[in-house]
């Protein structure tokens, strides 16, 4: 019944055996451990199982395990450089308090990631649309708002 | 330097961890455990004939299945009333697994463990219970009148009725004082139900030590004390064999006080038979359908006012919706009731509430927990007064207010914590000025001129709070620091996200004068602090924060007397200053804390060099005197509670500009501004995003967020996609000026902020959507359809009139 696939994740290659309906999520969290990514619906409206598929952000509830054998993974995990510093996505939200209890955090984090790449210097506009995907219960957005400006600035200053 | 981290933006500590994936949530514990999942009631309503479960036997990875007449004695008692009162004649609470009849859609009827969550549902889906329908009982004011019982034993489906009454100086009760009144006015209130729908559902994990006896379970609390108190009680356990601990928690909002929950009792009592870890974590339908609303009221106004708009007597009768069960009590009626009455004197003052059964989930505590009804139905009475008189919204508040010089201000009330309702301190008049020249009140008509010229409606509306926060009956504090220098903070209370490690951190490094990368602060976690109570009325700085103050300067005390001996200066000629004990004004004759910690702890053994100080042919011992003195103890550590007379009440004014849309009645929020005033701040970052979050919610719950029952009981909108919780998309920016009117009641001076931006809001968007539409609004949340309905309404009354 269970079907051997091979993901990389945060650039290792990761084997594992899993039924047919294992939901991503429940695979990157239970099955290889990597319990950063969070799950708030499990029916695709907070966003936050977010993670990276090939680089675009996709919601691990509602992707099953086995459809993205052999491809190319980041999650929370993934986003700080090797040696561990924090991304400039992570350091704005801690700079910026875009966060309160974390648990949308991860989602947010890989929506920002993609979005900035796209748009190294999106308006007001861009990042409200950008991040209208998901659900934060804490916050208000306004600091989660404020973090993405000021990611794409550190980004700026950095590049 | 280090006295400065009190009132300083300090980064958070929480979150280096929460960023990169380290933080741990339940469900990122126990990766080896079994799971838990559970057959729940399809009905609002029904008595449970059988239960079939044959079909599930055969399911891969079951491991049990469980039904009431498995449990043991204590554990098939109902659950506890946690929260008595003489008013909650008829309380009732729910059996951890249904015996006999259900009450609501989601009450548990079969718990099912098995190798994985996946595996468990499977075996859910196989059990057939057998229900007789029974007819269901929904909407307050049906279940007021309904010859239907939720309870057989509960006569006209009342769980409780309280009335309270402050008669005016004069004497006159409210009524008569109504009657006498120059102006009266009459009408009435409705709020729906919301919730407060934590991104993080519940979880629990239970893990038994056979060899230990003893039990560790990891639940998402906002109690974890009193949950671990509540389990040795149910599994008749001894409390010392039981450890219990609130993990990262992923949002409460209130939902996460209300203890035990079926599944915190049921899982470690599973997990004890079978001798196997075991977890259960909610889903996202469970939590609509399994947890705890709140919010929902019909409230019926009376009021008398002079020709200022000054009230002589209000009359409120609230119709309370409690759902099912009352395991909370009728801790958010007396709530509301008490709270109304916000920053105002008022001549005379009844209200009378009851709390009334439905089939429907029950309803505890959500951020707020009752004032945000309070505060709706003062401010639409103050906004009918302004509107009846013709005055400004505004000039009616303030002749109302109480003034400055008037606090301590007995509101002649018994408040939440059973303790008189006693105002601490404010500057209502203050706060207002602040607020009007935020928003700009006093030029808004000509900006409304402008719009309405462009064929644009906008509106602006206000809205005055006052919160009791901090409530008793205590909190405590533990400070160690270890001869590393390390400083190990501990309290019994738990955190959601509000950053307690953080601020916590900031008062024992101000308090001992240490760098705070020094500190680290544990919530939460039984083994290190037993004695609490929990986190909720926004008590956590005030009581959490006090005593761990207090806790600080009994270990400096004593930090400071050892000092003191080693450098042979008077402990009053001592400061310490970045982890260093010095002697004032003799630079060079200095210790540190570390060394001091190794002094507080003679000992035999050497275990390294710095501990070599400490033994017993080291340094010149006084023959005279024992190693540890009488009423001493090693170690430098302290512990220390606060427990305060009664609440500390915070109050806020927010103000909002709205827009309309004339053909699709789309409401917009131009600007919301909020003036705010917990006292001193201890971290004004923090502070900011609490309000932030809190008038988001706020807005979800003016605008967006309802519990659609139909009149089968069944929820029908119980998932985010039907549930509608705002985006970052309907989140209006958050201006906010800081009063600070210190508490005299505790050494911090502080007052609690966690609750406040949620309360006013829906009071503030009503007025404004009335100042836009010229349309009274009295039942909230308001959607744009409502809104049509209300123009078409209007103009068909104003057509039929002409
Ligand atoms: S958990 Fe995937 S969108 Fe909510
Ligand atoms: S920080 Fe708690 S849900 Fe976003």
């Amino acid at each position: 019944m269970n079907i051997a696939i091979t993901l990389t994740v945060n650039g290792v290659v990761r084997q594992v055996e899993v039924p047919g309906r294992r939901l991503l999520s429940d695979c990157l969290r239970h099955d290889l451990g990597l319990t950063g990514t969070h799950v708030g619906c499990e029916h695709g409206v907070c966003g936050c199982c977010t993670v990276l598929l090939d680089g675009e952000p996709v919601r691990s509830c509602l992707t099953f395990a086995v459809t993205v054998d052999g491809h190319d993974i980041t999650t929370v995990e993934g986003l700080a450089a090797p040696g561990g510093a924090m991304s400039p996505v992570q350091r704005a939200f801690a700079e910026c308090h875009g966060l309160q209890c974390g648990f949308c955090t991860p989602g947010f984090l890989c929506t920002v990631t993609a979005l900035l790449r796209d748009n190294p210097a999106p308006s007001e506009e861009e990042v409200l649309e950008g991040i209208s995907g998901n659900l934060c219960r804490c916050t208000g957005y306004q600091n989660i708002v404020k973090s993405v400006h000021r990611a794409a600035e550190i980004m700026a200053e950095e590049s | 330097m280090t006295t400065k981290l009190f009132g300083e933006p300090v980064r958070r500590r929480e979150d280096p961890r929460l960023l990169t994936g380290q933080g741990r949530y339940l469900d990122d514990l126990g990766g080896d455990a079994l799971a838990a999942a559970f057959v729940r009631s399809p009905h609002a309503h029904a008595r449970i004939r059988d239960i079939d479960v044959s079909a599930a036997i055969d399911v891969d990875g079951l491991v049990a299945i469980y039904t009431w007449e498995d449990l043991p004695a204590l554990l098939a008692q109902p659950l506890p009333l946690l929260i008595p009162h003489p008013a909650l004649t008829h309380g009732r609470t729910a059996h951890p697994l249904a015996r006999d009849v259900v009450r609501h859609v989601g009450e548990p009827v079969v718990m099912v463990v098995a190798r994985d969550r996946y595996l468990a549902e499977d075996a859910c889906a196989l059990i057939r219970v057998d229900y007789e329908i029974l007819k269901p009982v929904v909407g307050v004011e049906e279940a007021a009148q309904s010859a239907q019982l939720v309870h057989d034993d509960v006569p006209g489906n009342v769980g409780a009725h309280l009335v309270q009454e402050v008669p005016s100086a004069a004497g006159l009760g409210a009524r008569e004082a109504i009657d006498a009144a120059p102006h009266t006015l009459a009408f009435r209130l409705d709020i729906e139900r919301s919730a407060s729908m934590p991104l993080e559902g519940r979880g629990v994990y239970a893990r038994w030590d056979a060899d230990d006896r003893s039990l560790r379970v990891y639940t998402s609390t906002q109690t974890s004390t009193s949950v671990r108190m509540a389990i040795a009680a149910k599994l008749g356990l001894p409390l010392p064999k039981v450890e219990v601990i609130a993990p990262d928690v992923g949002g409460g909002f209130g939902v996460k006080i209300v203890h035990p929950w079926p599944e915190e009792v049921l899982v470690p009592w599973a997990a004890i038979l079978l001798g196997r870890e075991i977890k259960w974590a909610e889903d996202r339908r469970e939590h609509f359908v399994s947890s705890a609303h709140e919010r929902a009221q019909v409230q019926s106004v009376r009021v008398g006012f002079d020709d200022d708009g000054r009230v002589l007597g209000l009359e409120v009768n609230i119709l309370h919706d409690h759902g099912a069960y009352t395991p909370y009590g009728i801790i958010v009626p007396i709530i509301t009731s008490t709270q109304l009455l916000g920053p105002y004197k008022i001549g005379a003052y009844r209200v009378e509430f009851s709390s009334i059964y439905t089939n429907t989930v029950q309803v505890t505590p959500y951020r707020g927990a009752g004032r945000p009804q309070a505060v709706f139905c003062m401010e639409r009475t103050m906004d009918h007064i302004a509107a009846h008189l013709g005055a400004d919204r505004t000039a009616v508040r303030e002749v109302n207010f109480i003034r400055p010089d008037e606090f301590p201000y007995d509101q002649g009330l018994i408040f939440q914590d059973g303790r008189p309702l006693i105002y601490d301190s404010g500057d209502y008049p203050e706060s207002l000025r602040m607020l009007k020249e935020l928003i700009g009140w006093d030029s808004f008509p000509e900006a409304k001129a402008r719009a309405a010229a462009e064929g644009r409606r906008i509106g602006i509306g206000i809205g005055c709070y006052v919160e009791g926060t901090g409530v008793g009956p205590y909190e405590g504090g533990h400070v160690q620091i270890t001869s590393d220098g390390r400083v190990h903070v501990s309290t019994g209370l738990t955190s959601q996200g509000q950053g307690h490690e953080t601020v916590f951190a900031q008062i024992a490094a101000a308090e001992l004068g240490v760098p705070l990368e020094r500190v680290s602060v544990v919530t939460g976690d039984t083994r290190r602090f037993g004695y609490a109570v929990g986190t909720f009325a926004s008590r956590a700085a005030v009581m959490s924060g006090n005593a761990i103050a207090l806790a600080c300067r009994k270990v400096k005390e004593k930090a400071l007397r050892i000092a003191a001996d080693a450098l042979e200066a008077a402990p009053g000629d001592l400061e310490i200053v970045d982890g260093e004990v010095r002697v004032l004004g003799a630079p060079g004759a200095s210790i540190p804390l570390a060394t001091v910690a190794v002094l507080s702890n003679p000992l035999r053994y050497a275990f390294d060099e710095e501990a070599a100080r400490a033994t017993q042919f080291a340094g010149t011992p006084a023959f005279d005197r024992p190693p540890v003195e009488e009423g001493q103890e090693p170690g430098l550590e302290g512990r220390d509670y606060y427990s305060p007379l009664r609440s500390t009440f915070a109050s806020g004014m927010h103000a909002a500009i709205v827009e309309t849309d004339p053909l699709t009645a789309e409401i917009r929020i131009l600007r919301y501004a909020v003036v705010h005033d917990c006292g001193n701040l201890i971290n004004p970052m923090i502070v900011e995003g609490q309000i932030h979050g809190g008038v988001a919610q706020g807005v979800g719950g003016a605008l967006y967020e309802r519990m659609v029952y139909d009149e089968h009981g069944q929820l029908l909108n119980a998932s985010f996609m039907d549930f509608l919780m705002p985006y970052a998309t309907e989140i209006p920016l958050v201006e906010t000026a800081h009063l600070q009117t210190p508490s005299p009641l505790n050494p911090l001076g502080i007052k609690g902020a966690g609750e406040a931006g949620v309360i006013p809001v829906s009071a503030v968007i009503a007025s404004a959507i009335e100042d836009a539409e010229g349309i009274g609004i009295d039942r909230m949340p308001i959607s744009p359809s409502e809104l049509f309905d209300l123009r078409r309404a209007a103009t068909g009354r104003s057509t039929s009139e002409t």
